[in-house]
């Protein structure tokens, strides 16, 4: 039977496919990829803050071991440094300030197991997963066409990267409450770091360990912002931050 | 000059740190002589910087550029510093105002040290953890009242803000990607290599790295439409910071923009980059010029402001001609004083009528002997009236837009600005030249504890001898260090205007040198 030629040509994805099967490597580094993305829409998805903290903490693990997939690989032993760095912070050190200030801020939901209910925006659970589908697909397509090619990592990678940051900006948007936009600014960094994995993935320890320190900074600032946002309106929604207009 | 470089990064910061530990007026003290000591360090680099580029320690660079926002900052945090001698209220011991007076010398010290370290920074990636450091510092500095305000506006500032060095963050890791093909991967992104080989760079990652970066940092120079943060982080926040925020950090992240046309422009060619610089520019100087026509809240009104001159900053740049350019580095400096002088004068209203209401203000030039005059100044120098600085500034760049045949957006840069003009003077006019009320007693925008909105007045203006509710207003100034620093930033701006010293047009030059070449 004879099937018509089918005009990939418009479609990036097609002219990026490889011609053979693609190696263990670049499979495995592409399958952490794209689980960090379902990570990203975990939280999108999640409505429990201490859920919601979970769902960072295995993000930012699957980064670490990308990270050591990546520097065994290329023979890059500096990623060895920046994964053992990205795990002591954000596996260990920031969900553990997370949590802390959750206990603090809503001892209640803590002693009954985690009844701190992320408040949600105006768009319904299925539209916000629509749009967050859609803005991720643009983030793939969109990356592919740019034409960048990386030693280190498999470029599909990158693409990944950018749906994540996409969608995490669709979570920040979304979310009513001070703790997840927190968060989701922090797993916006997190696809930041995969796509700095991909085309950066060299650059120079001393400037990742900058970055890293400037992370843990600013999480210190969010916490100490959150205490005041709390302090002041006894809760973590922003639905009452409508008095500054104009 | 390697001294003065160093020095810079350590005498404020450890500013910070005795201003904390010693007592407030100590605390205040120090911070003073720290200002008055940076500005002094940066005079000192003009002579070299005008002459050649220079680095040390391998990841500090001082070239004319740098310099001149250094400068802006500096002088900022000298006068702004001095006038918080006047602005906080002293204490004793250990009391809530002491603490108060404690936290906010160190934050604004460290505050002026993470934007005196940016356009110190020899390297692209340092110079984004130097601008993220200044927003969280600056973060806290905007929730230090504690207000329900204060605190809205702290939490929209750092989460605006740090999505968009988030966004600015990916176009640096572009712009690492575009120089690690030309100069291996283990180069330092250091600035001056990225120049050096840009004409050799991979155009697409370059074009990505400086929209990225326009979005990002432009986030925080406050471009449209990732403004929202800025009029209420400069209403909210104390007087001293609005200052500082307005008049220093949004020209720093201007600065990190700069760095990116400098390489975008030796790589792409002029066109592309200064389109973009035109589209937001334009948008964001009409924005501002009709929210400054409609409002009520005289700070909000100086913030719109500040976005007016951002987006005369980023047209400037566009227009590309180097007598446009010189404008617009000249614009950096005279912001810098006008925009200080009048958040500062609008401290003094603050602190006079209690209010952050225009509504409440009446009578300002008859109540206040000195800082009233100095505020109509201030206002009629940020609407570019000669002889200030501000209007030699302008008046070069709408020369370089007319001398480049840019006619279409010059027109409307003189129209808009015109409207800005407009909305400044009429906001003006009704608070200094109107009659003082008879009785400022109950009513609406008064100093009365409870007919004020919660969380507008803030500490300090229940100090006996300024605002008594109930009793009218006497003629009077609150204290004489929250007029002095005022006087010093109108006669910079004089000479700005009238006779620029020949010291600093050969730093202008050279940084306009550095802006224009090609390679």
């Amino acid at each position: 039977m004879y099937l018509a030629p089918f005009p990939l040509a418009p479609f990036p994805l097609a002219q990026a496919l490889p011609t053979q099967a693609p190696g263990v490597f670049t499979g495995g580094a592409n399958v952490i990829a794209v689980l960090i993305l379902l990570a990203e829409f975990g939280m999108l998805r999640q409505a429990l803050l201490r859920d919601h903290i979970r769902l960072y903490m295995a993000q930012s693990a699957l980064i670490a071991i990308l990270a050591v997939i990546v520097a065994a690989a290329r023979h890059i032993p500096d990623l060895y440094v920046l994964a053992a760095l990205t795990v002591a912070l954000k596996v260990i050190v920031i969900p553990l300030l997370l949590r802390r200030l959750l206990r603090e801020t809503d001892p209640v939901g803590a002693a009954a197991g985690g009844a701190d209910i992320a408040g949600s925006g105006g768009l319904g659970e299925a539209s916000t997963v629509l749009l967050a589908i859609v803005v991720a697909a643009f983030g793939f397509f969109a990356a592919s066409r740019l034409g960048i090619r990386s030693d280190a990592a498999p470029v599909t990678a990158l693409s990944v990267s950018l749906s994540v940051v996409l969608v995490a900006f669709v979570l920040m948007i979304h979310r009513r409450d001070v703790v997840s936009q927190a968060i989701g600014l922090f797993s916006l960094e997190n696809g930041i770091s995969l796509a700095a994995l991909v085309v950066a993935a060299s650059l120079p320890l001393i400037l990742e360990v900058a970055l890293l320190f400037d992370l843990l900074l600013a999480v210190v600032v969010f916490g100490l912002l959150i205490r005041i946002h709390h302090g002041r309106g006894r809760s973590l929604s922003t639905a009452d931050l409508t008095r500054l207009r104009g | 000059m390697s001294v003065v470089a160093a020095l810079l990064l350590i005498v404020p910061f450890l500013a910070g740190l005795a201003s904390f530990a010693a007592p407030p007026r100590a605390g205040q003290a120090i911070t003073a002589v720290s200002g008055v000591a940076s500005f002094g360090l940066v005079l000192a680099l003009i002579p070299d910087a005008s002459q050649r580029a220079a680095s040390y320690f391998g990841f500090v660079r001082v070239d004319a550029l740098s310099v001149v926002f250094l400068l802006a900052t500096s002088f900022l945090y000298a006068t702004v510093a001095i006038y918080s001698i006047g602005y906080l209220p002293g204490g004793h011991g250990h009391d809530a105002s002491a603490r108060y007076t404690r936290r906010f010398s160190l934050g604004l010290n460290l505050f002026a040290w993470s934007m005196l370290a940016a356009p110190l920074m020899s390297n692209l990636a340092l110079l984004w953890v130097a601008i993220e450091v200044t927003t969280v510092i600056s973060a806290l500095l905007v929730a230090i009242e504690g207000t329900d305000g204060a605190a809205e506006a702290a939490w929209k500032y750092i989460l605006i803000a740090s999505a968009g060095l988030s966004i600015a963050l990916l176009g640096t890791i572009f712009m690492y990607y575009a120089g690690a093909q030309v100069l291996g991967p283990h180069y330092s992104m250091a600035f001056a290599p990225v120049l050096a080989s840009a004409r050799h760079l991979a155009v697409t990652p370059v074009r990505m790295a400086f929209v990225l970066a326009v979005l990002g940092f432009g986030t925080k120079v406050g471009l449209f439409p990732v403004h929202t943060w800025l009029p209420d982080a400069h209403s909210e926040a104390p007087t001293p910071v609005s200052a500082l925020l307005s008049g220093s950090l949004l020209a720093v992240s201007f600065y990190a923009i700069l760095r990116y046309y400098q390489i975008a422009v030796a790589s792409l060619g002029p066109r592309f980059p200064r389109d973009v610089l035109l589209v937001f520019g334009v948008a964001t100087l009409l924005l501002a010029a009709l929210y400054l026509l409609d409002q009520r809240d005289y700070k909000r009104l100086l913030a719109y402001s500040s976005m007016e001159h951002m987006g005369i900053l980023a047209i400037g740049v566009s227009f590309g001609a180097p007598i446009a350019l010189a404008g617009v580095l000249l614009h950096v400096l005279a912001h810098a004083a006008a925009k200080g002088n009048a958040f500062m004068g609008s401290g003094v209203l603050l602190r006079k009528f209690g209010s952050k209401e225009m509504r409440g203000v009446r009578g300002g030039l008859d109540l206040l002997p000195w800082s009233g005059p100095l505020f109509l100044a201030a206002v009629l120098a940020l609407c570019a009236m000669p002889p200030f600085g501000i209007f030699r500034s302008e008046f070069e760049i709408v020369a370089g837009g007319l001398a480049t045949s840019h006619n279409g957006p010059t027109v409307i840069l003189v129209i808009l600005v015109t409207v800005a003009f407009l909305g400044l003077t009429l906001s003006a006019n009704r608070m200094l030249l109107s009659r003082p009320r008879p009785r400022p007693g109950p009513g609406p925008g008064s100093a009365e504890p409870g007919s004020a909105e919660p969380g507008s007045a803030e500490p300090g203006s229940a100090e006996p001898g300024t605002a008594e509710p109930g009793g009218p207003l006497t003629r009077g100034e609150p204290s004489v260090w929250m007029v002095v620093p005022v006087a010093v930033g109108l006669v910079a701006l004089l000479v700005l205007g009238v006779h620029p010293p020949g010291e600093l047009t050969g730093l202008l030059a050279r940084a306009v040198a550095q802006l224009g070449s090609r390679a």
